[in-house]
């Protein structure tokens, strides 16, 4: 039934239209029709409106970062988080000084210039001087961008280690994620594919004496102020573990073992007080009261950032930072791979 | 040549090797495929805004895909994927390159025709093939493709990771072979015509910068798009012979495949090889569209030509060593995340002298506003907004956290799919009348320019904000995360915008095929253009002009030339005396 009404209404607007159309060949043709040729009254309106919309744009612009620049993601609960957003925060200042001079001019020049009757544009073909200052301006910001980003990530991804980082993987299959402790030796025991089966889902070889302290979980507990180096593994399709809290991100690769290394800083007893979580939390609970839904407590949370199939938007797990104590004796609490299988 | 021979309905409509007229097949084609490719954005436009709500719309067009009106997430993947597919290749490459190299090369450089009319037929005969391939793989029983426009293995290569990756992916490896095949066909034509044919005194430096944008675009596609090939040929055989090219050590539904020793990192690289050209691939034709555009309507020269020309051939040659800025996530050796950070980022300054040369052109010019016009000036702002993005994205650094994120689909969205779609309207407006001999509608024009520029940065730019709130693209629903459940409104917002603006390109649909047969006539020279197309007759003729080909005196922008009587000088015009040519 639905179906038929759209189609009678797209019937009917098509056929107004052509009247309409008519109405105005009609009228033009008796106005001896010059009507397709921009007059001097179209360059007005839509000159003017070039720089309506145009301000209009720019404003809506401001509007939304004041509107909307709550819902960014709260401060970062990772050590190198703050040198990603130091970066950040001064390549957004760029860009917004771009745009802000740019956009204005653009649609105060569309406005300015449009055509009048009797008026001849200035020949105007090139001015190297010009040219080359517009050329300078955009490499030497570059030139600054370029080097701190790159001073950032050799930071990042090759960091120096004062203390032994931890050694976590995280196992991703269609559409959970599994974590795997290397237990008191540091150490992960192999594990492949051909070993996956019944209680065994990350594939770990019992015949490896490294892997039989490892400590498999449905959830990551990760000590604050000590470095964990994350390795990935992948068995059917590429994920990627995505932990927008602590500005990290590594995909997982079948086939092949990924890194990346973190240091934790804010557990979530602490995160929970800050500020901008705390309105968030009640911003979302208002909410989710409206629509009957249970009441949410903030948590830091791992999700999948790479196509991976149907339940790709629902693959999470959950992550609780906690002090060094807490998370000892969290782990000791866990059965290790030797008891379990 | 006997260029006055008798044509019949088929080889004049269909089998047709008139550069004129498979500019306009491209272009019909092109505009078919991009209302399937909006459609399918809006339907899933509205399960974002309404995840998992019940429309008896959905159930209409998706059937068993949408039990009782609700969409399932297998299909609401496969719509992205194909929306991707449809507007990058099949609108915005062969609909926007196909039909205005095709259109105006021969015409701007003074040619009788292409090089080789039977390869640009059998070029668009391709197209047409691969078209309805794709639109056939959507009524598969398994679904069609649904692993991202990208296509990354293990995801498209195993029907057993979701139903997409069935038959519907053979479909989609096989139109694209056919798509590859048809842009090659086309490219080599354009690039020998371009390089062969000019008139007499059409130099390289005297040639309007739409041919300069149209050349260029064909090499990036003759270098490029054979390494998408052999990507694609050898998923292929990983999907149908038991080749390892992609793939190692999977465990899935319950067993464990035997593939061993691939890596789908390699297809990543392949793919990107023609990804990160493509885009360019997509945005130069727009560029030299507009060029052209807002010279003409600025009744200016364009300012800094040779600095256009430049800044086109450094962006072409940069274009082919960025690629793995897509990759900074993949795990691939921190030091060529560095070296592509350096190469990505060093693009901008071409970027930016295009932007501040468009700027410096409309500065004390005498702006005409037609319809092309106001799409050229968009263009120039959403190239501006979306290129700025791309500063954070290509940083390495930066972009580990937005990665994936909504805040990428804006940035591409912005720079290439509204820039390179403002080009092409600006490009049918301008030249319709070239086509058609008539004029389209100016009012509806100025109507649909409005709806669309205000709705296309209403949907697009507010998505910087989910994805700096770290909302990941592709996901069917946001409600697995209580985190972003105070973004459902924006996500509603963004939707209203979206489905106002697909219905706003009914005005331009319509205008397109009402003026066909019911515009005013055309005038021979309706804009007081310089360049050679409006040299030739209202009335398409094969061979384009009934005596000689014109010769060429002097570049295409002598606008508003001190001394000239008119604001314009066409290049066929021989110098006057005394008067001073710097091309």
């Amino acid at each position: 039934m639905s179906a038929i009404s759209i189609i009678v209404l797209v019937v009917l607007v098509v056929l107004t239209v052509v009247q309409v159309m008519r109405i105005s060949e009609i009228s033009s043709e008796i106005q001896k029709g010059k009507d397709n040729e921009v007059t001097e009254k179209d360059n007005d309106t839509q000159g003017t409106l070039m720089l309506l919309v145009g301000f209009g744009f720019i404003i809506s612009v401001i509007v939304m970062y004041v509107a909307w620049g709550k819902h960014l993601l709260p401060t970062p609960a990772s050590e190198h988080g703050a040198e990603i957003d130091s970066l950040w925060n001064l390549s957004m200042l760029i860009i917004n000084i771009v745009f802000f001079i740019v956009q204005p001019i653009l649609f105060y020049f569309a406005f300015k210039y449009r055509g009048k009757k009797g008026t001849k544009a200035v020949y105007y073909e090139h001015n190297n001087k010009l040219e080359l200052f517009w050329t300078m301006v955009p490499a030497v910001a570059l030139a600054v961008l370029i080097i701190w980003g790159l001073n950032v990530w050799s930071t990042l991804m090759m960091p120096e280690n004062e203390e032994e980082p931890i050694i976590v993987e995280l196992y991703a299959q269609q559409f959970n994620w599994t974590a795997r402790y290397s237990g008191g030796d540091n150490t992960l025991g192999y594990a492949t594919v051909h070993e996956i089966g019944g209680a065994n889902i990350v594939g770990v070889d019992p015949a490896d004496p490294a892997s039989m302290d490892d400590v498999v979980t449905k959830v990551l507990h990760l000590p604050v102020g000590k470095p964990i180096k994350f390795q990935f593994r992948s068995q059917d399709v590429i994920h990627s573990a995505y932990f927008p809290h602590f500005r990290a991100q590594m995909n997982c690769v079948p086939g092949a073992i990924t890194n990346f290394q973190f240091t934790p800083s804010i557990t979530t007893a602490e995160i929970r007080q800050n500020k901008d979580v705390k309105s968030h939390v009640e911003e979302v609970n208002a909410l989710r009261k409206a629509k009957g839904e249970d009441v949410w407590e903030f948590n830091y949370v791992l999700l999948c950032n790479k196509i991976c199939g149907a339940a790709h938007y629902n693959m999470q797990l959950e992550i609780i930072v906690e002090t060094e104590d807490e998370f000892n004796a969290w782990l000791k609490e866990q059965k290790t791979v030797a008891e379990t299988l | 040549m006997e260029h006055h021979h008798k044509e019949t309905f088929v080889s004049k409509y269909i089998f047709s090797t008139d550069h004129k007229m498979i500019g306009k097949q491209f272009l019909v084609t092109g505009m078919i495929m991009g209302i399937i490719g909006v459609m399918m954005s809006m339907l899933f436009r509205l399960e974002l805004a309404y995840p998992e709500q019940s429309f008896p719309i959905l159930e209409f067009f998706l059937g068993k895909w949408a039990p009782d009106g609700v969409m399932d997430p297998n299909i609401y993947l496969a719509l992205v994927t194909i929306h991707g597919t449809i507007m990058v290749f099949f609108v915005l490459t062969a609909g926007l390159s196909g039909t205005f190299s095709n259109l105006l090369i021969p015409l701007q450089i003074g040619a009788r025709d292409m090089a080789s009319g039977f390869m640009n037929a059998l070029s668009y005969w391709f197209f047409f093939l691969s078209s309805v391939i794709m639109v056939a793989s959507l009524f598969v029983e398994s679904g069609p493709a649904a692993a991202g426009w990208t296509i990354y293995p293990p995801l498209s290569a195993l029907p057993q990771a979701m139903p997409g990756s069935g038959a519907g992916m053979t479909l989609w490896l096989i139109s694209m072979t056919f798509f590859i095949v048809s842009s090659l066909l086309g490219s080599l034509n354009y690039i020998v015509t371009v390089l062969n044919m000019r008139t007499k005194g059409m130099s390289m430096t005297r040639l309007p910068l739409t041919i300069w944008a149209f050349f260029v675009t064909a090499v990036l596609g003759v270098l490029s798009f054979p390494v998408l090939l052999s990507a694609a040929l050898l998923l292929m055989f990983d999907r149908m012979m038991g080749t390892s090219f992609y793939l190692s050590d999977i465990f899935i539904g319950g067993e464990v495949l035997s593939y061993s020793g691939g890596s789908p990192v390699l297809f990543q690289h392949l793919f990107w090889f023609l990804g990160h050209p493509e885009v360019y691939i997509i945005l130069l034709p727009a560029l030299g569209i507009s060029s052209e555009v807002i010279a003409t309507n600025s009744r200016k020269p364009i300012f800094g030509y040779r600095a256009m020309v430049g800044s086109i051939l450094a962006i072409a040659f940069l274009s082919f060593i960025v690629w793995g800025h897509h990759m900074f996530v993949t795990g691939m050796n921190p030091f060529l995340g560095s070296v592509f950070t350096f190469t990505t980022l060093l693009i901008a300054i071409p970027s930016a002298v295009k932007a501040f040369n468009y700027i410096t052109t409309l500065w004390k010019g005498n702006i005409q506003y037609t319809p092309a016009m106001l799409f050229s000036i968009g263009l120039v702002s959403t190239f501006v907004t979306g290129g700025l993005t791309g500063v954070i994205l290509g940083d390495s650094a930066l972009d580990i956290n937005v990665h994936d994120t909504y805040f990428v689909v804006a940035h591409f969205h912005i720079v290439m799919g509204l820039s390179a779609i403002f080009g092409m309207f600006a490009g049918v407006y301008h030249w319709f009348p070239k086509m058609y001999g008539r004029m389209m509608n100016k009012s509806m024009g100025y109507a649909h320019f409005w709806l669309t520029f205000i709705t296309a940065y209403g949907v697009f730019f507010p998505m910087h904000f989910l994805g700096m709130a770290g909302l990941p693209r592709r996901y069917y629903s946001n409600t697995a995360f209580p985190m972003f459940d105070n973004l459902a409104d924006i996500n509603v917002l963004i939707t209203y915008f979206a489905i106002v603006g697909g219905i706003a390109q009914l005005i331009f649909i319509f205008n397109f095929f009402y003026s066909i047969w019911r515009g005013p006539k055309a005038k021979q020279n309706p804009w007081r253009a310089n360049s050679l197309e409006w040299t030739t007759p209202v009335e398409h003729i094969h061979g384009n002009w009934p005596g000689d080909v014109p010769v060429v005196h002097r570049w295409a922008y002598d606008y508003s030339k001190p001394g000239a009587e008119e604001d314009f000088v066409p290049q066929n015009v021989p110098l006057a005396e005394g008067e001073e040519s710097g091309h």
